[in-house]
C-alpha cells in the first residue's frame, strides 16, 4: 500500500509532463496549468500521508523492477522512503504546487504555456526521483534528470541566443560534476559491492574501509555537490540562469534542485563523518563561497542577479554547516531558504510582472504603493534572510553559525561576516524597489499582480515567518523544541547531537549577531530612505565596485582559460593534426604506391627474353636462400 | 540460413526485375519486414541461456578445411537484430529521395553480408561475408553520393580493403597452427601461437577492425565518406558496418590471440580513448552536421572499443548493449541531417535556426534523439556509457577519468548542434520548413520510441548477450 503511494507520487507529474507536453496545448490555458498543478497538489497530498507513515515506521521501501543487472552489478528501480526524503517530498511537492499556481498568472501571456507546463512538471517528477531513490544510481537518474530540465528551463525563451548560451552554460557544468559523482559511486561499488544506500552503510559499519578510499569517495560525490549546487569553482552558471522565467529561478535555482548538493551529503553522512579531510574541504569552499557571492551581490542591479548571488552564499552556508557535521543545521537551513528564497523570486517576479519587464533597481523605487501585497510579503521575506529575530531565517541561519563557532571560533568570524553582507544587499534590494520615489520611465505603470500570484506570496510569507518553529533553539525552548533534530534523529549519521557550547556562550553569540542585523537595519534605512541614495550609473563605479559589479571577472578569466583555448585547440586539431598530418600520412602511402607503381609497371613490358630472365633469376635466388637456409 | 537468402532473393528481384520500377521502394521495404519477421521469428527461439544456436554447417571445401558453418549465439543474435531492425527504418527514411531499384539492390546485398559476417563460424566465410559487404557500400557512395565521390570512396575502399587484407593474412597463419587445420572457429581458438606470432596476428587483426570502427588514427577516411554518402549509405556505415570491427575483436580477435601480449591491449586502449577526446574536441567547432555526427561517432565508438577491449563483463555487456543502441543513435543523426538538408539545402550550423517554433514534432524528435546521444538518464545512450565506464573504471580508474569526459564534451557538441538548428530566430533557408512526412515520422517515432524504451528497461539485451558474454569471460 505505501509502497504503491510512493510509486504514484513520483508517477503523478510524469502522468503530468506526458499529458500537458502532448495535449496542453490544445486546450484553455487556465485548464492545462490547472491540470499540471493538480498533479503536483496530489503528489503534494499523498506525500503528507506518507509524512505521517514514517513518523511511525522507520522507512517505506517500494521494490520495483531490475533496472540493470550485469555480472554481479544490480540496480533495482527501486524507491525508498525514509524521514529525509519524506521531508525532501513535502519540500518540492509543497513549493512546487504554489509555484506551479502562481506561474499559472506569471505566464498567462506567453505562447509556450503549455510547454512551461509540462517542463516543470518534468522537473518536479526528476527531482522526486532524485530524493526518493534507494540507490546511487536512481539518484543519478534524478540528478541528470534536474539538471536537463534547468537546461530546458533557462533557455525556455528560446528565441534569444543568449539565453540559450546561459542554457547551455548550466547543463555543461553541471555535467563535470555528474562525471565526479558518477565515478564515486564507480568506487562506491568497487568498495561495498552494491549502490544501495542500505547495504552500503552496512559495509561501512563493518569499518574495514580503508581512510584513503573514503576521503577518494566522498570528494567524487563532493565535486557532483559542486556542480549542483554551485559552489567553488562551478558557480558561475547559476547568475547566467537567471535567463529562466522567474518561477523556474524560484523552484529550481533556489528552492529545491540546487540543494540537491546538500541533500546528497546529508545522504551520505555516514561516509561523510569517517572523511575529516573532506569536511575541512567542504568548509573551506562554503566559506569561501558564501563571502564571495555576498560580495558580487552587493554591486548587482538586477533584481534577480543579487537573488541569484544571494543563493549561491546561502547554499555556501549549508555547506559549512554540513562540513562541520551538523547536518540538520543544513537541512533546517535548506528548508527556511527554500521558503524565504522562493519567496524573494516570486516577489521579485510580481515586481518583473508589475512593471512590464523591468529588472533593474534603479528603474524602480516606492513600489510599496503601488503593490502593497508584493510588499508585505516581500518585507517578511528580507527579514527572515537577513535572519531579523524570530523569523525563521534567525534560527537557522543561528544554528549554523553556531556550528561553526563549535568547530573553530574564526569560521563563526567568516560566517557573521557572510550574514552581515546578506543583510547589506537584501536591504539594498528592498529599500530601493519599495522605498523612494518611482525612477522608471513615465510610461510604465506599476500594477499589483493577480491573486493568483500573490496568493502563493502570502502562503510562502507564513512559512518563512514562522518556518523557525521546526527547530527551535534548545535554548528557548528546551529539548522538546527542535522538532526537525528529532524527526530527522533515526536516519544513519543524523543522531541527534549537542553543541560542546556552553548556555552563556550560545546567548552571547546570538545577541550579537541581532545587534549586527539591526544596525545594519538602520544605516540602510538610513541610507536608502532618508537620504535617498541610489545607485550610480556603472560608469561612476569607483574600482573595487566595478571589480564587483563584474563579478571578479571570473566569467572572463574561465573563457581565457579553458573556452578559448579549447576552442583554438579544436580548430587546431582538425587543420593541422587532422588533415595534415594523419591524413596527409595516409595520402602519402597512396602516393607511394601510385609513383612506385610507375616503375614496377616498366617490368611488364612484352619482352618474353626479360621474363625468361626473370623466371631463371628468380629460380637462382630461391635455390640459393634454400641453401643459406 | 533465411536471413542470408531472403535479401540474396530482395536483390535479385531487384536488381533483375524492378530495377526501374516505382514499386521498388516498397518492394525493399516489403523485403526487409519480412526478414525483421524472420529475426524476431529467431528471436523467439532463441534460448538466452543456450550457446550457439540455429548452426548450419555444411562441408564446402573439405581440402582446405572449409564448412560454410553460420549460427547464432546471444551476440550475434543481437547484431543480427540491430541489423535487420534498422533495414526498414533505413529504407523508409530514403522514401520520396528519387531512389532507383539498383539502389535498394545493393541494399539488400549489404544486408546479407552484415548477416552473414554476425553469423560466420568460419575464418573463410567470416572473410568472404566481410568482403562482400564492402562492395554493395562502396557502389552506393560511389553511385549516389555527394561532392568528391568518386576520390573520397575510393580512398575509403582502398583503406579497408587493406584492412581486411591484413586480416586474411593473420586468418591464413592461424590457420596452419590449428590442430586440424581447419577454418572452424573452435579450431582457430584452439590454435598455440608463439609470442612473437601472437603479436603480429593480433597487429593485424587489430589493423582491419581498427580501420573498420575506426579508431584514432586510422579514422582520416571516415568524416569524408559519411559526408558525401547518401544518408542511406550513411547510416548502413555508421549504424550497422562499423559494428563489425567491434564484433571482429570481441568474436575473432581477442578470443583468438589470448597469448598476445598485455602491453598491445594497453596501446589499443590508450588509441581508443584518444580518439574519444580528439574527435570530441574536434566535433566541437565544426559547422557541417553531418561532420559532426562523423566525428561524434568516432568518439562513441572509441568508448565501445575501449570497453571491449579491456574485456571484462561489464564493460563488455556495456559495449555490446551500446553497439545496438549507437546503431538507433546514429541513424536517428543521420536522419536529422537528411530531412534538413532536403528541407532547406543546407546542413551548415550557421544557416540554420529557429526550428523549434517552425516544426515542433520535428524538434521534440531531434532533442530526443540527441539526449540518446548525450547519454542522459532514462534514455538509451546512458545505459551503454554507463556500463561502458564502470568496466573501464575496473581496468584502470584513469582510463575512466578520460573516456568520461565524453559526458562534458559530448553535451558540448550536441547542445550546440541544438542551439544553431532549433533555437534562436528562424534564417532564411529556415523559414519555410515543410512538416514532417509520414515516413519520416513513422521512422523518427520508432527510433523515439526505442530510446526511451531501451533506456528505461534495457535488460533484455543485456540478458540477451549475458551467456554468452560469460562464455567468453570464464572466472569473473
Amino acid at each position: 500500500m505505501n509502497a504503491t503511494l510512493a510509486f504514484t507520487v513520483l508517477l503523478l507529474p510524469l502522468a503530468g509532463f506526458l499529458f500537458t507536453g502532448l495535449f496542453g496545448g490544445r486546450l484553455p490555458k487556465n485548464i492545462t496549468g490547472g491540470i499540471a498543478s493538480l498533479t503536483v497538489l496530489s503528489a503534494f497530498l499523498i506525500s503528507l500521508f506518507l509524512f505521517g507513515q514514517v513518523g511511525k515506521q522507520p522507512e517505506i521501501i517500494a521494490n520495483g523492477f531490475e533496472w540493470v543487472a550485469v555480472g554481479n552489478l544490480s540496480i533495482p528501480f527501486s524507491l525508498l522512503v525514509d524521514r529525509l526524503s519524506a521531508w525532501m517530498m513535502l519540500i518540492i511537492t509543497g513549493i512546487g504546487f504554489l509555484i506551479h499556481v502562481y506561474s499559472i498568472g506569471y505566464m498567462h501571456q506567453d505562447k509556450g504555456f503549455h510547454r512551461f507546463f509540462a517542463y516543470l512538471n518534468l522537473f518536479v517528477f526528476s527531482m522526486l526521483l532524485l530524493v526518493m531513490s534507494d540507490n546511487y544510481v536512481l539518484l543519478f537518474f534524478g540528478w541528470e534528470g534536474v539538471g536537463l530540465c534547468s537546461y530546458l528551463l533557462i533557455g525556455f525563451w528560446f528565441d534569444n541566443i543568449e539565453y540559450g548560451k546561459a542554457a547551455r552554460k548550466a547543463f555543461i557544468m553541471n555535467r563535470i560534476g555528474d562525471l565526479g559523482l558518477l565515478l564515486g559511486i564507480f568506487v562506491l561499488f568497487e568498495n561495498f559491492g552494491s549502490v544501495r544506500f542500505s547495504e552500503i552503510w552496512q559495509g561501512l559499519a563493518l569499518g574495514q574501509t580503508p581512510s584513503p578510499t573514503l576521503t577518494l569517495i566522498t570528494l567524487l560525490l563532493l565535486v557532483g555537490a559542486v556542480g549542483k549546487s554551485a559552489q567553488i569553482p562551478l558557480y558561475t552558471w547559476l547568475p547566467d540562469a537567471m535567463a529562466g522565467p522567474t518561477p523556474v529561478s524560484a523552484l529550481i535555482h533556489a528552492a529545491t534542485m540546487v540543494t540537491a548538493g546538500i541533500y546528497l551529503i546529508v545522504r551520505s553522512a555516514v561516509l561523510y563523518q569517517a572523511a575529516p579531510f573532506t569536511n575541512e574541504i567542504i568548509m573551506a569552499l562554503g566559506l569561501a563561497t558564501s563571502l564571495i557571492a555576498g560580495l558580487f551581490a552587493l554591486r548587482q542591479n538586477d533584481i534577480k542577479k543579487v537573488l541569484a548571488y544571494s543563493t549561491v552564499s546561502q547554499l555556501g552556508l549549508m555547506f559549512v554547516a554540513t562540513g562541520a557535521g551538523a547536518y540538520v543545521a543544513a537541512m533546517f537551513h535548506l528548508s527556511t531558504h527554500a521558503f524565504f528564497k522562493a519567496l524573494l523570486f516570486l516577489g521579485a517576479g510580481s515586481v518583473i510582472h508589475g512593471l512590464g519587464g523591468e529588472q533593474d533597481l534603479r528603474q524602480m523605487g516606492g513600489l510599496r504603493h503601488a503593490m502593497p501585497h508584493t510588499y508585505r510579503t516581500f518585507l517578511v521575506g528580507t527579514l527572515a534572510i537577513i535572519g531579523f529575530p524570530l523569523l525563521s531565517g534567525f534560527f537557522s541561519k543561528d544554528e549554523i553559525l553556531a556550528a561553526a563557532f563549535a568547530h573553530q571560533p574564526i569560521w563563526w568570524i567568516l560566517a557573521v561576516l557572510s550574514s552581515a553582507i546578506t543583510a547589506i544587499y537584501m536591504l539594498r534590494l528592498f529599500f530601493l524597489s519599495f522605498y523612494g520615489p518611482f525612477r522608471g520611465s513615465p510610461e510604465v505603470h506599476p500594477h499589483e499582480s493577480p491573486a493568483v500570484m500573490t496568493l502563493p506570496l502570502v502562503a510562502l510569507a507564513v512559512l518563512s515567518a514562522f518556518g523557525g518553529l521546526i527547530n527551535l533553539p534548545a535554548l528557548i525552548a528546551g529539548e522538546k523544541g527542535q522538532w526537525l533534530g528529532h524527526f530527522l534523529s533515526t536516519l544513519p549519521g543524523l543522531k541527534e547531537q549537542h553543541l560542546a557550547l556552553s548556555h552563556s556562550t550560545e546567548w552571547i553569540l546570538m545577541g550579537a549577531t541581532t545587534a549586527m542585523v539591526l544596525i545594519i537595519l538602520a544605516i540602510s534605512y538610513q541610507t536608502y530612505v532618508k537620504k535617498g541614495s541610489i545607485p550610480v550609473v556603472d560608469s561612476a563605479w569607483k574600482s573595487w565596485e566595478r571589480w564587483l559589479g563584474n563579478k571578479a571577472y571570473i566569467d572572463e578569466l574561465y573563457a581565457a582559460l579553458f573556452v578559448k583555448p579549447l576552442e583554438r585547440l579544436s580548430g587546431l586539431l582538425l587543420r593541422w593534426v587532422d588533415t595534415l598530418i594523419i591524413d596527409g600520412f595516409v595520402n602519402r602511402i597512396g602516393t607511394v604506391v601510385v609513383r612506385s607503381s610507375h616503375y614496377f609497371r616498366k617490368l611488364q613490358n612484352g619482352n618474353i627474353e626479360f621474363y625468361l630472365f626473370g623466371m631463371v633469376l628468380g629460380l637462382i635466388l630461391i635455390l640459393l636462400l634454400n641453401h643459406v637456409i | 540460413m533465411g536471413l542470408i537468402l531472403l535479401p540474396l532473393l530482395g536483390y535479385l528481384v531487384l536488381f533483375f526485375a524492378i530495377r526501374r520500377h516505382a514499386s521498388a521502394p516498397f518492394a525493399a521495404l516489403g523485403f526487409t519486414v519480412a526478414n525483421l519477421a524472420l529475426t524476431i521469428g529467431y528471436l523467439v527461439q532463441f534460448d538466452t541461456s543456450g550457446g550457439t544456436q540455429f548452426i548450419t554447417d555444411l562441408n564446402w571445401i573439405p581440402e582446405a578445411g572449409i564448412h560454410f558453418k553460420m549460427g547464432l549465439d546471444g551476440i550475434s543474435m543481437l547484431l543480427v537484430l540491430l541489423t535487420n531492425l534498422l533495414l526498414p527504418l533505413i529504407i523508409l527514411s530514403t522514401f520520396n529521395r528519387g531512389f532507383s531499384g539498383s539502389f535498394y539492390g545493393m541494399v539488400l546485398l549489404m544486408q546479407m553480408a552484415l548477416n552473414g559476417v554476425f553469423m560466420a563460424l568460419d575464418g573463410i566465410v567470416f572473410y568472404l561475408f566481410w568482403e562482400l559487404a564492402l562492395i554493395p557500400i562502396y557502389l552506393i557512395c560511389a553511385m549516389w553520393g555527394g561532392e568528391n565521390r568518386i576520390r573520397i570512396t575510393l580512398k575509403f575502399f582502398i583503406y579497408t580493403f587493406a584492412g581486411s587484407l591484413m586480416m586474411l593474412v593473420a586468418l591464413l597463419y592461424v590457420y596452419t597452427q590449428t590442430p586440424e587445420q581447419s577454418f572452424d572457429i573452435q579450431q582457430l581458438y584452439a590454435a598455440k601461437l608463439s609470442p612473437e606470432a601472437a603479436t603480429w596476428v593480433s597487429l593485424a587483426l587489430f589493423l582491419a577492425f581498427a580501420i573498420k570502427m575506426p579508431v584514432f588514427p586510422f579514422h582520416t577516411w571516415q568524416p569524408d565518406t559519411y559526408t558525401t554518402a547518401p544518408t542511406g549509405g550513411a547510416m548502413l556505415l555508421s549504424g550497422i558496418m562499423l559494428k563489425m570491427g567491434i564484433y571482429g575483436v570481441i568474436r575473432w580477435m581477442i578470443p583468438m590471440v589470448p597469448e598476445a601480449p598485455q602491453y598491445l591491449n594497453t596501446i589499443y586502449i590508450s588509441l581508443a580513448i584518444t580518439g574519444i577526446i580528439y574527435a570530441s574536441i574536434i566535433a566541437i567547432r565544426l559547422n557541417d552536421f553531418k561532420r559532426i555526427i562523423a566525428y561524434s561517432s568516432i568518439a562513441h565508438v572509441g568508448l565501445i572499443a575501449a570497453g571491449v577491449l579491456a574485456f571484462n563483463t561489464t564493460a563488455l555487456q556495456g559495449g555490446l548493449i551500446q553497439m545496438f543502441n549507437h546503431g538507433i543513435n546514429v541513424v536517428g543523426l543521420f536522419l536529422v541531417s537528411d530531412i534538413l538538408e532536403k528541407r532547406t539545402g543546407s546542413r551548415n550550423l550557421s544557416e540554420l535556426g529557429g526550428l523549434a517554433r517552425q516544426s515542433p514534432a520535428f524538434a521534440v524528435f531531434f532533442m530526443i534523439i540527441a539526449l540518446g546521444a548525450m547519454a542522459v538518464p532514462l534514455t538509451n545512450g546512458f545505459v551503454g556509457e554507463f556500463l561502458l565506464l564502470k568496466g573501464l573504471y575496473e581496468y584502470k580508474l584513469i582510463a575512466a577519468i578520460l573516456a568520461g569526459t565524453t559526458l562534458i564534451f559530448g553535451a558540448v557538441y550536441m547542445l550546440r548542434a541544438l542551439q544553431f538548428i532549433l533555437f534562436g530566430p528562424a534564417g532564411p533557408k529556415t523559414q519555410n520548413f515543410a512538416p514532417l512526412q509520414l515516413s519520416e515520422t513513422i521512422s523518427l517515432g520508432v527510433l523515439a520510441a526505442l530510446i526511451i524504451g531501451l533506456g528505461i528497461y534495457p535488460q533484455p539485451i543485456l540478458d540477451l548477450t549475458a551467456a554468452a558474454v560469460a562464455q567468453l569471460t570464464p572466472g569473473q
